[in-house]
């Protein structure tokens, strides 16, 4: 269990955050200057809040009104930076082993073989940092946050430096940590695809003040509508149980309760839940059953919105079942059709614009 | 040319011996000072920044006459670190005193420079995993700054194999005791005859500038391979 309750002035900055979360990652989501990495600082102690309290499991580490800061060396939080911070004089083993170095005896609960083994970084332990990759320098800075056996681990944007692929290396890792180590994240990102993927809880922040916060399945959506962004970034998170698998056409059946999503590829085990993102460009709207089309993949639904603003408009749908997807279509189409709210509509989503590797499994 | 006189290598072996022992006296004040200047925010620092960077810019003699008044047998400080046995006037000791002194901003300069450098997200990062100011500072911060650390130890060295003008205004000019190369290669251009004998003790500067200079780039090119660029 994480509190935070934060207020800090940096210049003509404030920032002010709370939130808590007890299920595995919590994802600080917003733009640059938003106050993530400010949020960060302060519950690693790199940064002294003006007042407020930070706790973790009951264990106060921050608290202005009764005088409690605890000093960073004492607050067994790993922290993972944007770019990795290794040390350069420092061989890889000697990397992994600092923080391992420092942790009391009787709070070493990480095992140096298991995080080896999980991050598959066996081969690279006798090499320096400067010759490592990006994505190889980024999973020993992993390595070297989990084996000081932190309380917590922040990662503040731990892939913003990496390429797409290094990034789908490493997503899964993250995964594991969470499920494997069973250590709590507090994980910083600008990338929804990333939160929507690994996040239990996501903050999302807005010059210094939180602005939603929730399960990124209801965060997401409502939040890009109204912001009144680029069409291309609204997006819908949707929770799907994984079906069958069509091994000829190496397609998985993912099943909602209004309806099949096709997936490229696989997705873990039948019967697992997983969550993916349906960008609303991505989504065609048809008034009856679709019939004589290569969408495969096809959701039911009632309307519960349209919001225009100039030649488009945005169609809140909401799900048989549970969920709420978005979809961007022209004004004209929309009037075409006659869609009003309360009218049954059918969402047709391209499995190829589905990305697999987006598709993160929620905690079973 | 001559074989050196005895006289000659006495000041060789003394100027060697007050350089060594000034550099590596103010080598762990230096590293304070120098990590203190770049890290810490303190009252006064501006002051402290100052006074440590006056015999820069000071002549010479004013700084030796200034250690004369602190440290001369009825010195201020003198007469009572006199009692304690520790006598600087007149003494290679006091020799040692002002060629650190001189060397001292030289040697801060360079090693501030170097901790400025070191990105503070990595000293920052030790912390979060557990290690103390003192660790950190041992383990990260220390190490990262050998080159410069190196660039000035150097430095302060050949300031005070060099350094006249405050050495002779606070310790004279004693053959033996105080007579360093300068002061020699000095007195033998005073007196009649005495030409071939500075040349002599010129060229053997000359020579000891060099080694040195070339042993600090080697070590500080090993250093800075060891750290190689980690971007």
């Amino acid at each position: 269990m994480i509190e935070v309750e934060i207020a800090h002035r940096a210049g003509a900055f404030r920032l002010e955050v709370a939130f808590e979360n007890d299920l595995g990652i919590t994802a600080l989501f917003g733009r640059s200057g938003s106050g993530k990495s400010m949020t960060i600082g302060i519950i690693a102690g790199l940064i002294r809040p003006d007042r407020g309290r930070v706790a973790i499991d009951g264990d106060v580490l921050v608290d202005s009104s009764a005088g409690i800061f605890r000093p960073k060396h004492k607050r067994r939080i790993g922290l993972v930076f944007q770019d990795s911070h290794l040390f350069p004089h420092l061989s890889v083993q000697q990397n992994l082993l600092f923080g391992h170095w420092f942790a009391p005896h009787r709070v070493r609960a990480v095992a140096f073989d298991q995080v080896i083994e999980t991050l598959g970084i066996g081969h690279l332990l006798g090499r320096r940092p400067a010759s490592l990759s990006g994505g190889e320098r980024q999973r020993v800075a992993i390595g070297r946050a989990l084996l000081s056996s932190p309380k917590l681990l922040l990662f503040d944007e731990p892939f913003a430096a990496l390429d797409a692929q290094r990034k789908l290396e490493i997503l899964p890792l993250i995964e594991r940590l969470r499920d494997e180590f069973k250590i709590p994240i507090v994980y910083v990102s600008h990338a929804v695809e990333e939160v929507a993927r690994l996040a239990g809880c996501v903050v999302v922040l807005e010059n210094g003040h939180v602005k939603a916060i929730g399960d990124p399945v209801d965060v997401f959506g409502p939040a890009a509508i109204q912001t009144g962004e680029s069409r291309f970034s609204r997006s819908s998170v949707l929770s799907m149980q994984v079906g069958g698998e069509d091994q000829a056409y190496g397609l998985t059946e993912l099943q909602h309760p209004a309806g099949i999503v096709w997936l490229a590829g696989q997705a873990g085990p039948s019967g697992g839940k997983v969550r993916i993102l349906v960008k609303a460009t991505d989504v065609t709207l048809s008034a009856g059953r679709p019939q004589n089309l290569s969408v495969r993949s096809v959701l039911t639904g009632k309307i519960a919105a349209v919001e225009t603003e100039g030649p488009l408009a945005a169609v809140e749908i909401t799900l048989d079942g549970e969920g709420r997807l978005y979809a961007m279509a022209t004004r004209r189409a929309v009037d075409d059709l006659g869609l009003r709210v309360g009218d049954l509509v059918f969402a047709l989503v391209k499995t190829v614009a589905l990305d697999e590797h987006a598709v993160g499994m929620t905690r079973p | 040319m001559s074989e050196l006189s005895p006289d000659e290598w006495t000041a060789i072996w003394l100027s060697l011996r007050i350089a060594v022992v000034a550099t590596l006296a103010s080598l762990p004040l230096g590293i304070f000072a120098a990590y203190a200047l770049a890290r810490w925010h303190f009252p006064g620092k501006m002051l402290v920044d100052g006074l440590i960077h006056l015999p820069l810019v000071l002549p010479p003699v004013v700084t030796g006459y200034v250690l004369l008044i602190a440290f001369g047998r009825r010195g201020i400080f003198g007469s009572y670190l006199a009692d304690l046995g520790i006598v600087f006037s007149f003494r290679w000791t006091g020799a040692a005193l002002a060629c650190g002194v001189m060397g001292f901003p030289l040697m801060v300069r360079a090693m501030q420079l170097s901790f400025e450098s070191i990105d503070r997200r990595l000293e920052q990062a030790a912390g979060t995993l557990g290690a103390g100011p003192l660790w950190t500072f041992a383990l990260i911060s220390l190490p990262l700054a050998l080159p410069g650390i190196v660039v000035g130890a150097i430095l302060c060295f050949a300031k005070a194999l060099g350094e006249f003008g405050a050495t002779i205004t606070f310790v004279s000019n004693i053959p033996g005791q105080t007579q360093t190369i300068s002061a020699a290669i000095y007195t033998y251009t005073q007196v009649p005859g005495g030409d071939a004998n500075a040349l002599r003790l010129t060229l053997v500067s000359i020579a000891i500038a060099l080694t040195a200079l070339i042993a600090s780039e080697i070590v500080q090119r090993r250093a800075k391979r060891r750290l190689a660029s980690f971007e």
